[in-house]
């Protein structure tokens, strides 16, 4: 039995990698409300969503990595190279600003995980910020990623949780194929949240790091690329059974918006009085690891873009802009949060429709790279990928636009 | 005089006047000829229209913020030529070595110094910025008047890196010729420092600098490289170029990178390699990498038992090239079998009759080639080893372990 389960964490651990890890970070804080908040309001609606935002996370996931293996360049560099430092300071700002509100959503999350527990966030948020400096700086955040991935099995309750709330499987799986378009502020708002907490600008920039710091060459892509198809699937499969889980305890009972984070331990209801321990230990180690992660892959993405010393290796004399960054991130992404009253569900959801406001700038510049001859060679993207690519650039700034004109829409109403 | 100087920033988009005042267009790049002079902006182009006019060094009257005045009007037209480094093309937003500060630094701006040169003014590379003052200037070139720019940009501390000290990267060895890029500010650097910096190039970049720099230099700075990169440098190689730089290596450090390598590459680097250090390091190659055998190494200096502290001058003089890091000589009777240790400095004390056999260790420890990496350690902790004999079956001297094989032991755990 021991020797079996040690088999299984061997396999577990054979098939992380950099595309693996990222995916699992996707599904911080952010994640975890969006899908839950659209499971519970909406029901099995959403479910349609997952499949094409599957094939986009995959394709952009897919382009990072191909570009950081055969170029052996992060995407912050090719950018500063291929389009100056104009254009570089513009998206690294996007990236900063994305990610900061992604910080607040992840100390709302430490900060609603451990008052389930009833821990006031004035208490958890301070000390879960000095938690991740430390970690960070003096470099122990290797050694306890591996705890942090396998903490992240905490997921498979959802799939648990899914099954025995005996859902609708016959609508779950008629909504997942059906697409439901209305011109709705709350459902656009929704849906960009659902596609920025799935492929958030970060996402893109810690891939490419990753692929780049291994070591990995275009020979060696192929194996590569298969462990970045796996992650994003194992992702979406998450989120399809967090929604289905919500929508099977929330919505069926009556729809409404979650008002605070403990609202969506309800979507593991059939694990009775563990279901809030369950969901809080779930949504502490998402936001802990992503927090530990964010600030960290910005600051390496911003000072590598602009050409300042960066790395935990150098002191804080030789690479302070680096340290600075980092820490400006945590401090500032904890002290939103110790505001009395924070709403802590609504800026979780709100961060990830900035995430997905953000997206096109990032994919954009990522398009019009690997597109690039002199770079890319033989790798550059095929017909497919640059229609999806152009496609979901477009889509997100439509939707975008839709969710300005409506949110305009009803404020003159609101005037008049 | 800061009025001497003028930064890229400024240059770019500056205004050239004919001899009667009018304006002939922009300078859209600025170009040095390093065939010619390594420092002088050689060129000028302007953009006018849509074709771009070059302009030489010679036809410049004078240069400042308030543009480029000619003396001599007859332009040609640009066409790209392989022998021009251009300022916006290939230097800025682009990687360089700073071979001073021994990193590899991204280009934001470049100063220039203005000079009197036959009654005209050129233009001296003088350094390449880098750091928050040169993003400024570059974040507000065309928006802020340039001397606004000055004024403002004086609170933000400066940071650039002297001309002379800047190696310019380039892939292409053509390229490189015709650019008259050298490596010899590489080959003077520490070979751990250059080794710090390949590790942060491309693997492209990496591959043009062991290419070229002296074979001695790479082996050594490649033995201090990460081992997964070490691999990766090797097999980007031409073979020949490859058994080269691991000819140069100690035998144990080339036995553990070809280790790292696919089994065919490592054959056809070893098939090149001249015929004596390939057999060391084939032998090496046959021990495990965590076993004494694989961590030792085979340059040692061995005498014979009756051997006096004189012979053991003599074995020296003609080991010069161990020299920097041998503390200990070895004993070793007719069959080769390990007999004592003597620590190099007791030689200084005695005449030169005095018999080896009696400067050596009072113990004599040593480690079978089968030995664990763990106990090899155990063993220089507890006994305050600098060097540790290995000893084969027979009891036969194989190769040696030193202190800094396992310093590098321990940082990896």
């Amino acid at each position: 039995m021991w020797k079996r389960f040690r088999y299984h964490i061997a396999i577990f651990f054979a098939v992380i990698g950099p595309g693996f890890i990222t995916a699992m970070v996707d599904n911080d804080a952010g994640g975890i409300l969006t899908y839950s908040q659209a499971g519970a309001r909406w029901g099995y609606l959403p479910l349609w969503t997952l499949l094409p935002i599957t094939v986009l996370l995959i394709v952009t996931q897919e382009m990072c990595s191909r570009m950081g293996a055969v170029t052996g360049k992060g995407l912050s560099d090719l950018i500063r190279e291929e389009f100056g430092l104009r254009i570089t300071f513009l998206v690294m700002a996007v990236l900063v600003l994305a990610n900061l509100t992604n910080m607040i959503a992840d100390f709302s999350g430490i900060a609603g995980s451990l008052e389930i527990f009833g821990i006031p966030r004035w208490v958890s948020v301070p000390i879960g910020a000095a938690v991740v400096w430390l970690l960070v700086v003096k470099g122990t955040y290797a050694s306890v990623e591996k705890i942090f991935l396998f903490a992240c099995l905490v997921y498979v309750a959802y799939i648990v949780s899914a099954i025995l709330v005996k859902p609708d499987w016959k609508e779950a799986a008629i909504y997942s194929v059906r697409p439901v378009l209305m011109l709705q502020g709350a459902y656009i708002y929704m849906l960009i949240g659902m596609v920025g907490t799935s492929i958030a600008p970060w996402m893109q920039f810690y891939l490419q790091a990753a692929v780049v710091e291994k070591g990995v060459t275009a020979k060696e892509y192929k194996e590569s690329r298969i462990e970045v198809i796996v992650g994003c699937i194992a992702m979406s499969v998450i989120a399809f059974f967090i929604i289905v889980a919500c929508a099977g305890t929330i919505y069926a009972v009556a729809p409404r918006d979650l008002q605070v984070p403990a609202d969506a331990a309800a979507g593991l209801r059939p694990f009775g009085t563990y279901a809030y321990l369950l969901f809080a230990a779930g949504l502490f180690n998402a936001s802990l690891f992503a927090a530990c992660i964010l600030p960290l892959s910005t600051a390496y993405s911003v000072c590598e873009g602009l050409g300042f010393e960066s790395g935990v290796n150098r002191r804080f004399r030789e690479a302070p802009i680096f340290y600075w960054l980092f820490t400006l991130l945590i401090v500032i992404g904890a002290a939103v949060v110790m505001w009395p009253r924070f709403p802590l569900v609504k800026m979780i959801l709100f961060s990830q429709v900035i995430n997905g406001v953000l997206l096109p700038f990032v994919l954009i510049f990522m398009i019009l790279l690997i597109n690039k001859q002199k770079l890319l060679h033989e790798w550059t993207n095929s017909r497919f990928y640059n229609f999806v690519a152009w496609a979901s650039v477009a889509l997100m700034i439509g939707l975008t636009m839709a969710l300005v004109a409506l949110s305009i829409q009803d404020m003159m109403r609101g005037a008049s | 005089m800061p009025d001497q100087r003028l930064f890229f920033t400024e240059l770019l988009g500056l205004k050239v006047f004919d001899l009667k005042g009018r304006t002939l267009g922009v300078v859209k790049d600025a170009a040095i000829v390093p065939l010619l002079d390594p420092v002088r902006v050689d060129r000028y182009l302007i953009g006018s229209g849509a074709a771009w006019l070059t302009v030489r060094h010679d036809q410049v009257r004078s240069v400042s913020l308030d543009g480029i005045h000619l003396r001599d009007e007859i332009l040609t037209p640009y066409h790209s030529d392989e022998y021009m480094l251009r300022v916006v093309r290939d230097l800025l937003d682009q990687q360089i070595i700073d071979a001073q500060g021994r990193k590899v630094v991204r280009v934001t701006d470049v100063t220039f110094e203005i000079h009197q040169q036959d009654g005209g003014e050129v233009l001296w590379v003088l350094d390449v910025d880098i750091g928050l003052r040169a993003i400024f200037r570059r974040l507000v070139q065309g928006v802020l008047p340039p001397r606004w720019t000055r004024r403002l940009q004086g609170g933000i501390p400066p940071h650039s890196i002297r001309w002379e000290f800047c190696n310019i990267l380039e892939p292409d060895p053509q390229r490189r010729l015709r650019l008259n890029i050298s490596n010899r500010l590489l080959e003077d650097m520490h070979p751990a420092d250059l080794a710090d910096i390949v590790e942060d190039l491309t693997p492209e970049h990496r591959e043009a600098i062991f290419e070229n720099i002296d074979s001695e230099v790479a082996a050594d700075a490649l033995s201090e490289v990460e081992p997964n990169i070490q691999a990766s440098i090797l097999e980007s190689l031409e073979t020949e170029k490859a058994a080269e730089i691991v000819e140069e290596m100690a035998p144990d450090e080339a036995a553990d990178v070809l280790a790292e390598l696919e089994p065919e590459t490592s054959d056809e680097i070893l098939e090149e390699m001249e015929h004596e250090p390939k057999e060391e390091v084939r032998e090496l190659l046959e021990f495990e990498e965590d076993s004494a055998g694989g961590m030792m190494n085979t340059e040692y200096v061995a005498l014979p038992e009756n051997a006096t502290v004189e012979d053991a001058i003599l074995a020296l003089k003609s080991n010069e090239e161990l020299m920097e890091t041998l503390n200990t000589l070895f004993l070793v009777d007719a069959g080769e079998r390990l007999t004592g240790v003597v620590p190099l400095a007791r030689l200084f004390l005695h005449d030169g009759t005095i018999p080896l056999r009696s400067l050596a260790v009072e113990t004599l420890i040593d480690a079978p080639v089968t030995e664990h990496r763990d106990r090899i350690t155990e063993l220089f902790d507890k006994y305050n080893l600098l060097a540790l004999p290995v000893v084969d079956e027979e009891g036969k001297l194989a190769g040696v372990i030193t202190a800094d094989d396992i310093i590098s032991v321990l940082r990896e755990k």
